[in-house]
């Protein structure tokens, strides 16, 4: 049983309480063992690793049918921004509602939860493997796609970074947000359409939102993903102005802080409850 | 005794039905302390309120000190919990479940030796799928332990292992407790609780309907004498039973049944009425209460008065 040392011991077992651990090593451990499961998970595998890859190289047919005259794109500069965005649709939204929902359904959340992860720790470090995955993928798109359609580097660095950093953000928020509002791990494979349709025929994602009806346009430059696909599309252009970044950035924090709050207020963490 | 956990008056509601109805209740350090019930008593509601999953709707209550809601982040690394289900991934090892539940804990133990305290050593490598329902619990068990917390709640914790298994984890939480950890348990066995509490607590419909020690709820409750009286005499003939403590009687058919608070005068006083009498008295059975007795009573309904620890 007890080792001896232990054993015979007459004091409490820890006088003395030890340093807390920290936030980054608790997520440490719950994103390896969340990479280790979706690395055994076939269905995600295709998710997150197939279907961004697949989705980018194959829109190339379309983006080539686009009248892309007045929009001052090209069709590198439609598809780079693409291909990233649809790794982090895939890989960070998509699989994480299905993530967070087969955990609550499993009650490895509520099981988490009685142990020393804050909520916060337990929604990030569970999505820590699709977030490093979304990474090397938009490396990896990204720099195939240059070759493959012998297309430029950035030109503003910055921009396609913090197009990244703030669309992971969000999607994360989001997932769990739409997790909150998903039942089962069944019907998981269809609350996230929803979103992603919206997303991908009105935030610009494939056809730029300069191709949509005026009106329309500009309502659908204030849905959550616009500033990130702005931001993301700027830095292949290089004309995204000052006060348009202070803007992207800006809306897309507030939609993620809104998500946030949702967040808060409906999450269910175990199925009971 | 210091006490380590100590409500006041705690409830809990969850929509339109109050599960906790005020609960009082202290346990000091380095007791073990258990909880006993029917399903659907409130045991897990109560235990969910103090292990801080939930924050109670009036009343209060303090873990070593704190409150376990709010001040989840001073409570949590000196607690250990096992919830009543288990809640790991199904496609984790043993191993790597346990390495996870080590990163996120303060002071973890070496994962082996915890794997071994609950004779888990030699299935580190096999999934979660494929454990039995009592190695999962085990499995539990170890990761409540990592972090040698100073109080362990356990929530059924040998629900659904064979009998060696359950002796097994007696053993482990009995050293436990003999080093000084203080334990809050659940369990639908009495024999568990016979075994291993300090003190107990009877719930019925969110109250706790008697508690203290097990000798102390057993004296509460009424001995049993029965035997069976030969064809040609009647209970009547019998010496005045109120005044040798009897509360009870029946008879069906030759079989009579008496209760007693006070066994041993009402035992004697028949006994030498039948030596007296020459009567034979076939079948003769005089035993004090057990806590099976008390818990089923209680579980009828038949017990309203609310006792508090």
């Amino acid at each position: 049983m007890l080792t001896p040392a232990t054993r015979t011991a007459p004091t409490p077992p820890r006088p003395a309480a030890p340093a807390r651990g920290s936030a980054t090593a608790r997520m440490a451990a719950l994103g390896r063992a969340e990479l280790t499961l979706l690395l055994r998970s076939k269905a995600s595998l295709v998710t997150v690793v197939f279907l961004p890859s697949t989705a980018a190289f194959a829109m190339r047919g379309m983006v080539d049918r686009l009248d892309l005259g007045g929009t001052g794109l090209s069709v590198a500069t439609v598809m780079l921004p693409a291909a990233l965005a649809m790794a982090l649709l895939f890989a960070v939204y998509t699989n994480l509602v299905g993530v967070y929902v087969v955990r609550r359904e499993g009650l490895v959340l509520k099981r988490l939860r009685t142990g020393e992860l804050r909520d916060g720790e337990i929604l990030v470090g569970s999505a820590l493997p699709a977030l490093w995955l979304a990474l090397a993928q938009s490396a990896l798109l990204g720099a195939g796609m240059t070759v493959f359609l012998d297309a430029r580097a950035p030109v503003a660095w910055h921009l396609v970074v913090l197009g990244l950093v703030i669309g992971m953000a969000m999607l994360v928020v989001g997932a769990a947000l739409t997790a909150a509002f998903t039942r089962t791990a069944e019907s998981a494979q269809v609350t996230y359409l929803p979103f992603l349709l919206l997303t991908m025929g009105g935030s610009g994602v494939f056809a730029p939102r300069g191709l949509l009806p005026g009106p329309v346009a500009d309502v659908a430059g204030w849905l959550p993903f616009s500033p990130v696909m702005d931001l993301l599309r700027g830095g292949w252009t290089g004309d995204l102005g000052g006060v348009e970044q202070v803007r992207a950035v800006g809306l897309a924090l507030v939609w993620t802080g809104l998500a946030v709050f949702a967040v808060r207020r409906w999450f269910r963490w175990g199925s009971r409850s | 005794m210091e006490p380590v956990i100590e409500t006041a008056d705690l409830r809990r509601r969850y929509r339109d039905f109050e599960a906790v109805r005020g609960i009082d209740l202290t346990v000091a350090r380095g007791e073990l302390f258990a909880l006993l019930g029917t399903n659907g008593t409130g045991k897990t509601s109560t235990l969910e309120l103090l292990e801080g999953q939930a924050a109670p709707a009036t009343g209060s209550v303090r873990v070593l000190g704190h409150d376990p809601y709010r001040e989840r982040a001073a409570v949590r690394p000196r607690i250990g919990v096992m919830l009543q289900e288990g809640g790991f991934p199904t496609e984790l090892t043993v191993a790597e479940t346990a390495r996870m539940w080590a990163g996120c804990t303060s002071g973890a133990r070496p994962v082996d030796e915890a794997l071994e305290a609950v004779r888990l050593a030699g299935r580190e490598k096999v999934r979660v799928r494929q454990l039995s329902g009592g190695e999962r619990r085990r499995l539990d068990l170890a990761l409540a332990l990592l972090g040698r917390p100073e109080v362990l709640f356990l929530d059924e914790p040998t629900t659904g292992l064979d009998a060696q298994s359950r002796r097994d984890t007696w053993e482990l939480i009995r050293g436990l407790t003999e080093q000084g950890t203080t334990v809050l348990l659940t369990t639908h066995y009495l024999e568990e609780a016979e075994q291993l509490a300090d003190r107990l607590a009877i719930m019925h419909e969110g109250v706790i309907a008697t508690s203290g020690r097990v000798s102390d709820v057993v004296a509460e409750r009424p001995a049993r004498i029965s035997f069976e009286l030969p064809p040609d005499r009647f209970l009547g003939e019998l010496p005045p039973l109120a005044p040798l403590g009897v509360t009870g009687h029946e008879s069906a058919g030759p079989r009579v049944h008496l209760e007693t608070v006070d066994l041993q005068r009402t035992a004697t006083a028949l006994l030498s009425w039948a030596r007296d009498e020459g009567v034979e008295l076939r079948g003769l059975d005089a035993r004090s209460a057990t806590l099976e007795e008390a818990f089923m009573e209680i579980a009828r309904g038949l017990e309203s008065e609310g006792a508090r620890c």
